[in-house]
């Protein structure tokens, strides 16, 4: 990979990293947001479902800076994680929490249009031959929502790789640390004689972006395709 | 086993209110669409938690709104095949006929897979997956996937009415002898007389969320005054039959006592019985034997009950040999005739008129 600088291939590492554990720590709150906001019925539920898709309309400028407030060091909620030994503030891990809080959205919005699409009659069929919810959900609603799973994990994913307003202004912009690659070519764009780093950066983005879209859609035809049985 | 259930529910626009005890063998839930009858089963399975009643199995209380008491569907043991099947479509049928069989691995009774398999007549369909099985098939292999759940209890809710007339006729056959050589008990619901005259050997009839007359099928079915809320196009009694030779020319004698029905070939072996559904609307009556005369079936009887309806029918049952007939007459016939209860007289039908599914193995 020697036609990436140091600096840039730092980049492109540490926005893989960011990306997948933004992705990872945000799947299993996302199935189960989409499972709530699909199958129950409770008070809240119109409220719940705008927080969760806040980061979507608002500038992410606005969620990067509510994150800091909430969890900077100074905040109270980060004071208690700084305790526990979690910071997010000015670290990779803040990044990470960024990307997962922008990708949230769509990762939900993928899988609860395929948990809408699966017929709660198949569920009440496993009740009825002894299954307890928490096996009807691993046995029948897990498999047949798999493909919308996929496609949320990876636009997710797709999301974090991408995502810069709210990180830059949450854990700001520092190389190996919080500099994705977003901002990356944010800051060799500042500098004169970086377009030549910032174009290779931007061709990165392009190909993992491609990538990620078209691996997608396979996997989850595929997949869709197995768990139909046709 | 016997079932007890009491349920009262309120929808919008329709009050159900209905009890009734359900002994071993089939219990068919009968009534039109709409009169209540998949409530009923959804609240002895569990799927639907009605305002108040009770719900007792073996006299265990699986719902009873006096005490609270609810028992969870996965943890009630009451088989349930649906309209739709409800296969699941992401395992081959393999794996849909172990899942119940998984969760009750640890219970007593369970019937073997390969009993199971044979009994349906599933086994090549074993490695396929639901999307590629027709109705009839997906039928076949719901029943199974319900039965090797070990159920103390079955419930069919129309299996056969997404399928043809073709694939009932090959789906009946099975459901017999599941009755036959198995002891679950089964409450098989259904609008359809003829499925119904097959299977049950107990009838409750449900109208307009109320219970109409519950009680052994043939008297049900031989029951003059059930017909007219139901329409009495379906009527029809059932006749509990004996197979006495099959003759060259295609027809089988039936013996009801002394009486003789000649149909269309049976497949049974001599001796064996048979119900059989006569429809009323099939059946003529005369006070003289008739002879020069093209039908073959003319059983003596007597008037047992004439019952008037609003049109111009009027609804006759024949006593034959302690076995009901019912004739759908008009009035005019009636006084013609004279028919009085008491009156000997005799029930005449071609039988070329009753049709292949209203013939069935009896079971019992």
């Amino acid at each position: 990979m020697d036609w990436l600088s140091p600096q840039e291939w730092q980049a492109v590492a540490l926005s893989l990293r960011v990306s997948f554990w933004a992705t990872l720590c945000s799947l299993p709150f996302g199935i189960f947001i989409a499972y709530a906001l699909s199958r129950w019925q409770f008070w809240g539920k119109q409220v719940l479902n705008g927080l969760v898709h806040l980061p979507l309309i608002l500038p992410p400028v606005v969620t990067g800076y509510l994150l800091l407030l909430s969890f900077g060091t100074q905040a109270p909620l980060g004071g208690i994680l700084q305790n526990l030994g979690i910071v997010f503030a000015f670290r990779w891990t803040g990044a990470a929490l960024a990307a997962a809080v922008m990708g949230f959205p769509l990762m939900v919005r993928a899988i609860r249009l395929s948990l809408d699409a699966v017929d709660p009659k198949l569920e009440q069929a496993a009740a009825t031959l002894g299954a307890s919810p928490l096996w009807i959900f691993v046995t029948v609603t897990l498999p047949l929502i798999l493909p919308g799973v996929i496609v949320g994990t990876i636009l997710g994913f797709a999301k974090a790789m991408g995502e810069f307003g709210a990180t830059i202004t949450f854990v700001s912009n520092i190389p190996g640390q919080t500099q994705t690659l977003p901002s990356a070519i944010y800051a060799f764009l500042q500098v004169p004689g970086g377009e030549n780093s910032a174009l290779r950066l931007v061709v990165v983005s392009l190909v993992v972006a491609m990538s990620a879209l078209v691996l997608s859609e396979l996997l989850a035809a595929r997949v869709a395709r197995k768990v139909r049985g046709t | 086993m016997t079932l007890s259930v009491s349920v009262k529910h309120r929808f919008s626009g329709f009050d159900l209110d209905v009890g009734f005890d359900a002994p071993a063998g089939v219990t068919a839930l009968f009534g039109r669409s709409g009169s209540g009858k998949t409530t009923v089963v959804q609240t002895i399975a569990g799927l639907l938690r009605p305002d108040a009643g009770q719900v007792l199995v073996n006299g265990k209380a699986m719902f009873d709104s006096a005490t609270g008491v609810w028992v969870p569907p996965a943890k009630r043991r009451i088989g349930y095949v649906f309209q739709e099947g409800r296969l699941f479509p992401h395992m081959s049928v393999r794996h849909n006929l172990r899942y119940g069989a998984w969760f009750a691995k640890r219970r007593q009774g369970a019937a073997s897979f390969d009993h199971v398999v044979d009994l349906l007549g599933i086994a090549p369909l074993l490695d396929r997956r639901p999307a590629a099985l027709s109705g009839g098939e997906k039928q076949r292999v719901a029943i199974g996937r319900a039965l090797l759940s070990a159920p103390d209890l079955l419930l069919m809710d129309e299996p056969l009415a997404a399928l043809d007339e073709a694939r009932k006729l090959e789906i009946l056959p099975y459901l017999e002898r599941l009755r036959d050589e198995t002891a679950i008990p089964m409450i098989y619901v259904s609008h359809t007389v003829a499925e119904i005259a097959r299977l049950a050997t107990t009838i409750v009839v449900l109208n307009n969320g109320k219970l109409l007359r519950s009680g052994p099928a043939s008297e049900v079915l031989g029951d003059p005054a059930v017909p007219f809320p139901l329409g009495v196009r379906g009527a029809g009694a059932l006749l509990t039959t004996q197979v006495v030779a099959h003759h060259d020319d295609g027809l089988s004698e039936l013996a009801i006592g002394a009486g003789r029905l000649y149909l269309p070939r049976i497949n049974a072996v001599a001796g064996a019985q048979i119900r059989v559904r006569i429809a009323a609307q099939d059946v003529v009556l005369a006070t003289r034997k008739p002879d020069h005369i093209s039908a073959l079936n003319i059983l003596e009887g007597t008037v047992a009950d004439v019952r008037e309806g609003d049109g111009p029918g009027v609804m006759v049952s024949v006593r034959v040999d302690g076995q009901t007939v019912l004739a759908r007459i008009t009035r005019r016939s009636r006084d013609a005739l004279g028919l009085r209860i008491g009156m000997a007289c005799y029930a005449i039908t071609k039988s070329v008129a009753v049709a292949r599914d209203d013939i069935g193995i009896s079971g019992g």
